[in-house]
């Protein structure tokens, strides 16, 4: 099969986000990128998948150079090939024009299977997978968390609420959603990553931004004023621990060695 | 301008989901201030029983085999068929496992704008704004609601789903269903979550942990002090899928929604999918060395310390004086 994994850099939650003068977006001086999670295991889906059944991977990653350490880390793991899009667009392009843009790359790739992550948390526009998959005329499913590959069609786990299951069926080519990989995505050594950008390319392709674009247009963006907060703690960790415990200790609830 | 407002109701096994009835709610609000009624849309087979207590005005109902269960082929070309005759003011899904896969294939197919992962609508005299709630809950987009017709994915909020139920039954009108192609999804089965492990919904007491939990081994400590607090260990989804604990102990949008007394939430840094699964708890402590992570808005106790740290601290005084 010929798997293409297109992936999105989205900002690291981990690090302080700073909103630009602008007001509307997030200060790209300010701004760490990271593999979007949920991308992540897209990767590792595509690998499990190469490892069963002799898949081909392709990695897209759009214009920054960012992206090159997350594509040579894919490379390390198993990825074949990777793939840079560059062109003049705006750093903070929402999923309609990405995936307008993947459009023609993708389909001159002809891929039986497209695996995007789920969701990405700055979706303000919708979905990649979904997009991408009605772009190209493919069927979709998402919450995905398990793949097998058959001839011409792949048989699914869809997640529901609750820890329900769906065992579903889809015709080949198609988009799937990956929550989560059947297995944890691996872990690589960075001796591996830098054995990777020693032997692994990165090819680029140029194309040229659409000009149509769905997305809702943003008037404010705002850190989330708490409604309500939390009373704290304050102390290191032995002082909130004996403070917790009188806490707990407090609650009826709280029986000791409770079987 | 049509001001109806349009609600793509989600159902699983014979049921509306509960995210369905908490868009009912919202739709009622935006259709108030519009002007408009609310229509709910409901695809199935020999289940119009299902529209009985929906709060809407109008169901559509459209009755074909093909509906028994959900299939993005022919749910797409519904909602094509029906919106783009319709063209109400705003269409809401649920964001989840159904309306996800729905909503932006639907923006692209009609070339309408959505708004993704909505969390409020902001409804004053001369505007209708959304509210998105984006970065794990770190950051509020607020715009103008799109036009011509707004389709919308929201989060669950702070709108009751009691809102959406109604006790007397809406007008139900049968939909003519189009010709559908061959679709091209197939559900083979449904599979039932494992069993075998505790009911975490039970649990009168949970320690739950998130990514702040680096190292598997670190799970034993937690599971050390559950044990002595006489608690059941659950987890955020990293830790799950890691393969550190198993689905049966998700808690949230994709697992399970919980109310125990005690909420201990240990490294979790509060993303709206996971604080879905906890708000009915009766006291939430959340333990962070983020002192701005969202945990804090919804826990009643917080502190921003060393989860490791305050593990051990915690262990190590239970045992020189046990309570109980």
């Amino acid at each position: 099969m010929k798997i293409v994994v297109p992936i999105k850099l989205v900002p690291d939650l981990v690090e302080e986000l700073v909103i630009d003068e602008s007001g509307l977006k997030l200060d790209s001086f300010e701004l760490i990128l990271c593999l979007n999670e949920f991308d992540d295991h897209a990767i590792e889906q595509a690998i499990l998948l190469k490892e069963k059944d002799g898949s081909h991977v392709t990695i897209i990653a759009l214009g920054m150079e960012e992206a090159d350490e997350v594509l040579f880390t894919a490379a390390a793991k198993g990825a074949d090939e990777l793939l840079r899009i560059t062109g003049d667009f705006e750093d903070d392009l929402n999923n309609h024009s990405y995936a307008q843009i993947l459009k023609p790359v993708i389909a001159e790739l002809k891929p039986d299977l497209i695996l995007t992550g789920v969701q990405a948390h700055n979706d303000l526009d919708g979905q990649l997978g979904p997009l991408i998959a009605e772009y190209l005329g493919f069927p979709y499913v998402g919450y995905v968390g398990g793949v097998d590959s058959q001839i011409d069609e792949v048989t699914v786990h869809k997640e529901y609420p609750g820890g329900l299951v769906a065992e579903v069926s889809v015709k080949l080519p198609a988009v799937l959603g990956i929550q989560a990989a059947e297995m944890p995505p691996r872990y690589v050594a960075f001796s591996r990553i830098r054995q990777a950008r020693n032997t692994a390319t990165i090819k680029e392709q140029t194309v040229t931004s659409s000009e149509q674009d769905y997305g809702p247009s943003i008037n404010r963006l705002y850190h989330p004023k708490s409604r309500k907060r939390a009373k704290m703690i304050d102390g290191e960790a032995d002082v909130v621990a004996a403070q917790l415990l009188s806490i707990l200790q407090e609650r009826s609830s709280m029986q000791r060695g409770q079987s | 301008m049509n001001k109806d407002i349009f609600v793509a109701i989600e159902h699983l096994r014979d049921e509306v989901a509960n995210i369905s009835y908490m868009m009912l709610a919202a739709a009622r609000m935006l259709a108030n201030h519009t002007g408009g009624e609310v229509v709910a849309l409901l695809f199935g087979y020999q289940q119009e029983h299902l529209a009985e207590d929906l709060e809407a005005d109008s169901v559509w109902y459209t009755d074909h085999p093909a509906l028994a269960d959900f299939g993005p082929d022919t749910y797409l070309d519904l909602l094509e068929y029906q919106i783009q005759g319709a063209a109400p003011r705003a269409l809401l899904f649920g964001h989840s496992s159904i309306g996800m896969d729905l909503a932006s294939s639907l923006s692209a197919r009609l070339e309408l704008p959505l708004v993704s992962q909505c969390r409020d609508l902001v409804l004053k005299a001369d505007s209708a704004k959304f509210v998105c709630q984006i970065c794990g809950g770190k950051m509020m987009a607020e715009g103008y609601l799109p036009e011509p017709t707004a389709l919308i994915t929201m989060v669950p909020g702070d709108l009751s789903p009691e809102l959406g139920r109604s006790t007397k039954a809406p007008q139900v009108y049968r939909q003519t269903v189009p010709e559908f192609g061959e679709s091209r999804f197939t559900v083979r089965q449904y599979v039932e979550p494992d069993t075998a492990d505790i009911d975490i919904t039970k649990e009168d007491f949970l320690v739950a942990v998130g990514r702040g939990l680096q190292n598997r081994d670190d799970l034993e400590l937690v599971e050390q002090l559950a044990t002595t607090l006489g608690a059941a260990v659950c987890a955020s989804r990293p830790i799950v899928d890691q393969g550190w604990l198993p689905t049966s102990r998700l808690i949230g949008k994709s697992g399970r929604i919980v109310k125990p007394k005690i909420y201990l939430a240990l490294g979790i840094s509060g993303a709206p999918e996971h604080v879905e699964g906890i708000t009915g708890s009766d006291l939430i402590i959340a333990i962070n060395t983020d002192p701005r992570a969202p945990i804090f808005e919804v826990a009643h106790l917080g502190a921003d310390v060393d989860m490791l740290d305050l593990v051990d601290e915690l262990n190590n005084q239970l045992e020189l004086a046990p309570v109980g």
